[in-house]
Formats: C-alpha cells, sequence, structure tokens
C-alpha cells in the first residue's frame, strides 16, 4: 500500500472568542481531535452542516493556521509548525477552491491575470509563456482564451468557480482543498463543474480534500467520507459503506434529511430534535448525546473512542447500531 | 376542495436598467388552490422572486413597474386597491417568509414586541391578548421555551429558530396564503427538515394555500402537489408533482431533474445544462432556451413557442415547439 499524501493526526485547534473584557475568556472549540488520512489520487470529503469546523480543518492542511494540538503530515513531512520560508517549496503543492465564486477573485483583475498570478509568484516564466500556459487553462476549463480579456463580473456563477479551478492548477498541485466549490450553484450549473473536477482529478493526477454540507452532492466524486459533527468525525467509511451501511445515528439522521426529488418515494425521516449546541460550550461524554436519539446514561458522561468495526470503516458511538 | 385562492394571470414585472426597460417576469399565469402546496422552480435569475415579490406588491417603484396583469385573492385584484388596502391584505391574507430569516427580522427589538406588534397591526385586540397570542404562535411551531425566545434579540437565536419566529409571525394572523420564497436554502439538512415539517403541519391543520419557492427538487418532491417551473422570466411548464418528476415533458424541466444529484445512485457522472441563463438585457430572439437546448431546431431560434395546455382542464401546461415537431417539418421545407 502506498503512503498517505497527508496524515492528519488527533488536531485540535480553537478560537479565543472575546466577551467584553472582564469576563472569563471562552474558546470556540473548532475541531476537536480531528485524526484521517488522504491517500494520492483519492478524493476525500468532509461533509457536516454548517460550523462544524470542515473549513477550519481544510485551512490547518493549507498551512493558513496552526493547529494547538496534533501533527499534520504531508508527503511524509510535519508541516503544522514549519515557518512560511520552509513551507515555501510546498505552497504549490497545496492550492484551494473556495465556495464564493464572487467574493474569492479580485473583481479589478482580468482574467487572465488572476489565472496568471500564481504563475507570477512561484515559477520565473516569461510574459509569453505565462499568456500561453493561462489560455491552455482556460480551455482545459471549458472556457476560451478570449475570456481572459474580460472581468470576474461578466462570467456567470458556474464560469467564476471554473476560473478559480483553472488558477489553483496554473502551478500543478498535488493536493487540492476544495471547500464548497458548488455550495452557491444551480444543481444543473453544479453538475458541470462537478464532471470537470471529476476529469481533471484524471488528467492531472490530482488528489482533492473535498468540503461540503451536502451528501448528495459529494457521493459522485468522493472514494471516502468523514462525516464531521461538532468538531470531530463521527464516521469514517469507503463511500458505498457510508451510504449503504451508516452506523453513526448522526450519519443516519443527515442521510434521512435529504429531500429525495422522487415523489413517489415517501421516506421516514428521522427529525433531530433541537439545535446544534454551542462550539464553545462543548456537551460532555459524546458531543451527539444532546440530540441523538439512542442517547444513554454511558453517553452523558463518557466520551466515545474512535472504534474500527469493518474495512476502513471507523465510527464514533458506543453503541452497533445495527439495522 | 379544489377552491381557487389566489389567481395570478398574465402578470408582466419590469426593471429600469441603465435607461431602458427590461422584463423580468413576462405574463405568466398561475392559480393556487386552498390547502395547496405550489412549487415554483428555476435556476437562480429565472424571475421567481420578483414574481413573489409583485405579487405582495414589495418592489420598489423607483426602478420597476408591473405593467401588466392581474392579482386576484378573494376576487379582490391587489394591483389595483390602495397602499393602505393592500397593508391589510399583507399578515391577514398573505403571509410571506424570506431566505435570510436573521435579515428579515429587527435586529435591535426583542421577539416578543415584533411578534406582538404584528400581530397589533392587523387584530383590534388588547395589548395583553396580543402577547398571549404570541406565546401561542411560538409554541404551535415548535419553539420549547417560548418566553425565552419572546425576550430574546435575533442575534441570540440560530437560523433555524428564526425561521421559526419568522414562520410564527406570518402564522400570527392566520393568512389563507403562505409565501414562502427559499424558506429553507440557509439552513442545514436537519434543521431544514424540522420547517419542512412545520410547514406540512400548517397546510394540513389550517388548509393554508402555499407558494413554495425553491431551487430544491428534492424538496419540491416532498412537499408541493403541482409544479411550475420558470425559465428567463416565463412559465415553461406545470404539472401535478409526480407527473412531473415521471415524464418531464420541457427540455429544461428533463435537464434540470437529471442534473439532481440522487443519493446512494452509484453515479459516476452527472447529466448538467450546457451554458447558463441569459441576461435580461441580451434574450435571444425565438425560445429562450434555445442556446442551451439540445433539441433546438430552426423555428426555435425564429419564434418563441407559445404556453399550451395539454389537458383539458389546462392545469398541464408546456411551452415548447417540440409540442408540434410537425410544424417544424412545415417551416423547413
Ligand atoms: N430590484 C431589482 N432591480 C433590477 N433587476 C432585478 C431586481 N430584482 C431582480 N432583478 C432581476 O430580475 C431577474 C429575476 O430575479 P429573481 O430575483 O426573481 O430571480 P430568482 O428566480 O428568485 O433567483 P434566485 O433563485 O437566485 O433567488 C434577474 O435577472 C434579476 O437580476
Ligand atoms: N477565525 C475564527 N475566529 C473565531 N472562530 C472561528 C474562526 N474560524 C472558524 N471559527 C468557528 O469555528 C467553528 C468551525 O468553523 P468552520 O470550520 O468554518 O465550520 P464549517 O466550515 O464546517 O462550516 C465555528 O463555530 C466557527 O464560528
Ligand atoms: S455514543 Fe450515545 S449519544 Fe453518542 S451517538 Fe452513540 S448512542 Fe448516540
Ligand atoms: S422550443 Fe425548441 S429550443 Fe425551446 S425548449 Fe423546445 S425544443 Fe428546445
Ligand atoms: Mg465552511
Ligand atoms: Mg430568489
Amino acid at each position: 500500500m502506498s503512503e498517505a499524501l497527508v496524515s492528519v493526526k488527533n488536531v485540535v485547534k480553537t478560537f479565543p472568542v472575546n466577551k467584553g473584557l472582564f469576563a472569563k475568556k471562552k474558546f470556540v472549540h473548532a475541531v476537536n481531535d480531528v485524526s484521517f488520512e488522504i491517500m494520492p489520487g483519492e478524493t476525500f470529503s468532509l461533509v457536516g452542516e454548517s460550523g462544524c469546523g470542515k473549513s477550519t480543518t481544510g485551512r490547518l492542511i493549507d498551512h493558513l493556521l496552526t493547529p494547538d494540538a496534533g501533527e499534520i503530515w504531508f508527503e511524509g513531512k510535519e508541516i503544522s509548525r514549519i515557518s512560511q520560508n520552509e513551507m515555501r517549496p510546498l505552497r504549490s503543492d497545496i492550492q484551494m477552491i473556495f465556495q464564493d465564486p464572487y467574493g474569492s477573485l479580485n473583481p479589478r483583475m482580468k482574467v487572465q491575470d488572476l489565472i496568471g498570478e500564481p504563475l507570477l509568484i512561484h515559477t520565473n516564466m516569461s510574459g509569453g509563456e505565462r499568456l500561453k500556459k493561462v489560455h491552455g487553462l482556460l480551455e482545459v476549463v471549458g472556457l476560451s482564451p478570449a475570456h481572459g480579456e474580460r472581468y470576474p463580473h461578466e462570467f456567470s456563477g458556474g464560469q467564476r468557480q471554473r476560473i478559480g479551478i483553472a488558477r489553483a492548477l496554473t502551478v500543478n498541485p498535488k493536493l487540492i482543498i476544495a471547500d464548497e466549490p458548488v455550495s452557491a450553484l444551480d444543481v444543473s450549473i453544479q453538475a458541470q463543474v462537478l464532471n470537470l473536477l471529476q476529469k481533471l482529478q484524471k488528467d492531472y493526477d490530482l488528489t482533492y480534500l473535498f468540503i461540503s454540507h451536502d451528501l448528495s452532492v459529494v457521493e459522485m466524486i468522493s472514494d471516502r467520507i468523514a462525516v464531521m459533527y461538532l468538531g470531530t468525525i463521527v464516521e469514517t467509511a469507503p463511500k458505498r459503506e457510508l451510504y449503504s451501511n451508516p452506523r453513526h445515528p448522526y450519519t443516519r439522521a443527515l442521510l434521512s434529511a435529504v429531500p429525495v426529488p422522487d415523489p413517489g418515494r415517501k421516506k421516514k425521516r428521522i427529525i433531530l430534535e433541537g439545535d446544534l449546541p454551542s462550539t464553545t460550550n462543548l456537551p460532555d461524554g459524546c458531543l451527539f448525546h444532546t440530540r441523538c436519539p439512542y442517547c444513554t446514561d454511558k453517553c452523558r458522561k463518557e466520551r466515545p473512542m474512535a472504534r474500527t468495526i469493518g474495512e476502513g470503516h471507523i465510527v464514533k458511538c458506543h453503541y452497533n447500531n445495527k439495522m | 376542495m379544489s377552491e381557487k385562492l389566489l389567481e395570478v394571470k398574465n402578470l408582466r414585472t419590469e426593471f429600469k436598467r441603465d435607461k431602458s426597460w427590461v422584463t423580468a417576469v413576462n405574463h405568466v399565469s398561475f392559480s393556487i388552490n386552498r390547502g395547496e402546496i405550489l412549487g415554483l422552480v428555476g435556476e437562480s435569475g429565472c424571475g421567481k422572486s420578483v414574481t413573489s415579490l409583485s405579487i405582495m406588491r414589495l418592489l420598489a417603484t423607483r426602478n420597476s413597474k408591473i405593467s401588466e396583469g392581474e392579482v386576484l385573492i378573494n376576487s379582490r385584484d391587489l394591483l389595483q386597491i390602495n397602499k393602505k388596502a393592500m397593508c391589510k391584505v399583507r399578515g391577514r391574507e398573505i403571509a410571506m417568509i424570506f431566505q435570510e430569516p436573521m435579515n428579515s427580522l429587527n435586529p435591535c427589538m426583542r421577539i416578543g414586541r415584533q411578534l406582538t406588534e404584528a400581530i397589533l397591526l392587523h387584530n383590534e385586540i388588547s395589548k395583553e391578548a396580543a402577547a398571549s397570542r404570541a406565546y401561542d404562535v411560538l409554541k404551535a411551531v415548535g419553539i420549547p421555551e417560548p418566553n425565552m425566545t419572546l425576550k430574546s434579540y435575533p442575534h441570540q437565536l440560530s437560523g433555524g429558530m428564526c425561521q421559526r419566529v419568522m414562520i410564527a409571525m406570518a402564522m400570527s394572523c392566520e393568512p389563507e396564503l403562505l409565501i414562502a420564497d427559499e424558506p429553507t436554502t440557509a439552513l442545514d439538512v436537519t434543521i431544514q427538515a424540522q420547517i419542512l415539517e412545520l410547514m406540512e403541519e400548517i397546510r394540513e391543520k389550517r388548509n393554508t394555500g402555499i407558494l413554495l419557492i425553491t431551487h430544491d427538487l428534492g424538496v419540491v418532491a416532498e412537499m408541493c402537489s403541482r409544479v411550475v417551473v420558470m425559465y428567463a422570466g416565463r412559465i415553461v411548464e406545470e404539472k401535478p408533482v409526480k407527473e412531473l418528476f415521471e415524464c418531464p415533458q420541457h427540455p429544461y424541466t428533463q435537464g434540470l431533474i437529471e442534473s439532481v444529484p440522487k443519493l446512494g445512485s452509484n453515479m459516476t457522472s452527472l447529466p448538467s445544462i450546457p451554458g447558463s441563463v441569459p441576461d435580461l438585457a441580451v434574450m435571444p430572439k425565438g425560445c429562450k432556451f434555445a442556446p442551451r437546448c439540445k433539441f433546438a431546431m430552426e423555428i426555435c431560434r425564429e419564434q418563441e413557442p407559445s404556453l399550451e395546455a395539454t389537458d383539458e382542464t389546462g392545469t398541464r401546461r408546456c411551452r415548447c415547439h417540440l409540442l408540434h415537431t410537425d410544424r417544424q417539418e412545415v417551416t423547413s421545407v
């Protein structure tokens, strides 16, 4: 078996919150003891509701944040605490694509300059070489070289996401962290972008960390999926296993809450009671116990450990929950 | 029980862009019965929100105008009544909830005061009676501790709680029609499931008619009995929900339905619709969908198809030249 491209080990990240000068200092527990590995060439997805720590995990791997505890390995090297200088040679290996195609592109730059910018920073190509590469990339993502002369506001959401993808591809990255790349798009356009990402993965040997709140979107593109809740991964499994044999009560609720586009099939929804607990004041015991339909006394007191229950199938729950 | 509650006829809404007027909603007609949920779907920018804001007359008159049409509720045309009468209609006969619950509440006023004021506006009852009604409606939408929520400011509530409060406010005067514009789009799926269940309960208990605007076809399939599909400001298809998913007739509807990822389907690629929605100012000449349509024929680029009834009752409609493929043969000789 090959070595992992990325390996995240027991990572913790908190953010201080200011609640007035004299108040007791509080922390947002954004990521609590998260561990996973991403193999070269695979698509590993992080799924969960807003605020569960997906983006923070992505930003930790991209070296935009430093973990409070734990390790992050990239190609056999611990990178979480290395300096910007030491990080520089790796910078082009890891690229990000964001949710908001509107906010993430500088509105005053021409598209060809936006896409060529990473080349200017990371390589010493001449202007002519850069433009040639940019034109090639525009075609790769389904736009035309003429589009390079235009500005981001002249493009639709789906086209802007293509521009973001072209920009990420310029420096031949190994890992692309895609943070909700299709969440702001219409389904019809979502499909265009997902298909493109999939094609590029084959053509360029890319590894993806795909972040999404939508279990129906990640299914097509993922090899393995991790479900997050309140900053922790509650279940990890190969794609098929996760959809056919979900074992964590939260995964099951999440799956059953996705509306099915088939009016003939009236399915039974598991309606979770209540709201997400606040991340500044985490529940004791199992983090999911305040909303779990199977909660017991033990769950309220003891935090469950991650248990491997099958080939690559890891669950954080005291019970087996066989269907 | 197919009593018509709302009837929109030939609605046309225009916006001022630079110095000319562009049409965002073009001759839209549909109706909603009591106790029925009608879905209004289409990609972003197709005119769904403009349609609902036109019904409520909530568009700024500075740069927009409703240039044609009728909006009939209880056999009164809302486009003909004065502002004061319209204020009475909002809340009592029609209420609306929006996508961003947080933005629709006043951030500096406690929930309790906002709710009682809304109730007092439409009912001649005492303050005490209004306050107790506020408690009741919060309870009715499943808020666990109404008293605490009444004392809260909007920012102290989660998105799901805010949306419940909005629904409570909308329902507080027992409107006959509820317009919900993407009511769950900003919410997480587990919270969305709670809100959808609440809307279904309201419909069942009070026989409220609901216009549900959404881009999520999964939500449509679970909630609606009939669906109207819009593209480029026009209705392109209307059908009972089951038929819409089983045999979509319009190529746009077909494309939309195919592009929805289906849970557990083991697909490796998704069908998509190429291109994107045309700009209002530069609409193609014939069928507005022709540049993206894989069945586009010569006639499609020349002549806009009309919206035709495909059954005797007129509850099934479609706007596509394919309904008369022979017409194409005639023009191409
Ligand atoms: N206040 C306004 N001024 C000018 N144009 C507007 C205004 N509001 C909407 N439009 C235009 O009218 C068209 C229809 O917009 P509308 O908001 O109804 O779309 P929608 O179907 O609700 O889309 P979404 O799914 O994004 O909510 C769009 O082209 C939009 O740009
Ligand atoms: N820079 C920050 N400062 C303070 N809190 C933050 C910051 N970034 C994220 N958080 C908090 O950390 C938690 C996880 O956030 P995030 O990773 O963005 O969630 P997700 O991407 O899953 O929606 C949230 O409670 C969020 O408010
Ligand atoms: S440990 Fe208990 S509370 Fe947590 S998910 Fe399992 S059954 Fe539910
Ligand atoms: S009229 Fe022509 S272009 Fe328009 S949807 Fe029908 S077949 Fe396609
Ligand atoms: Mg995020
Ligand atoms: Mg809208």
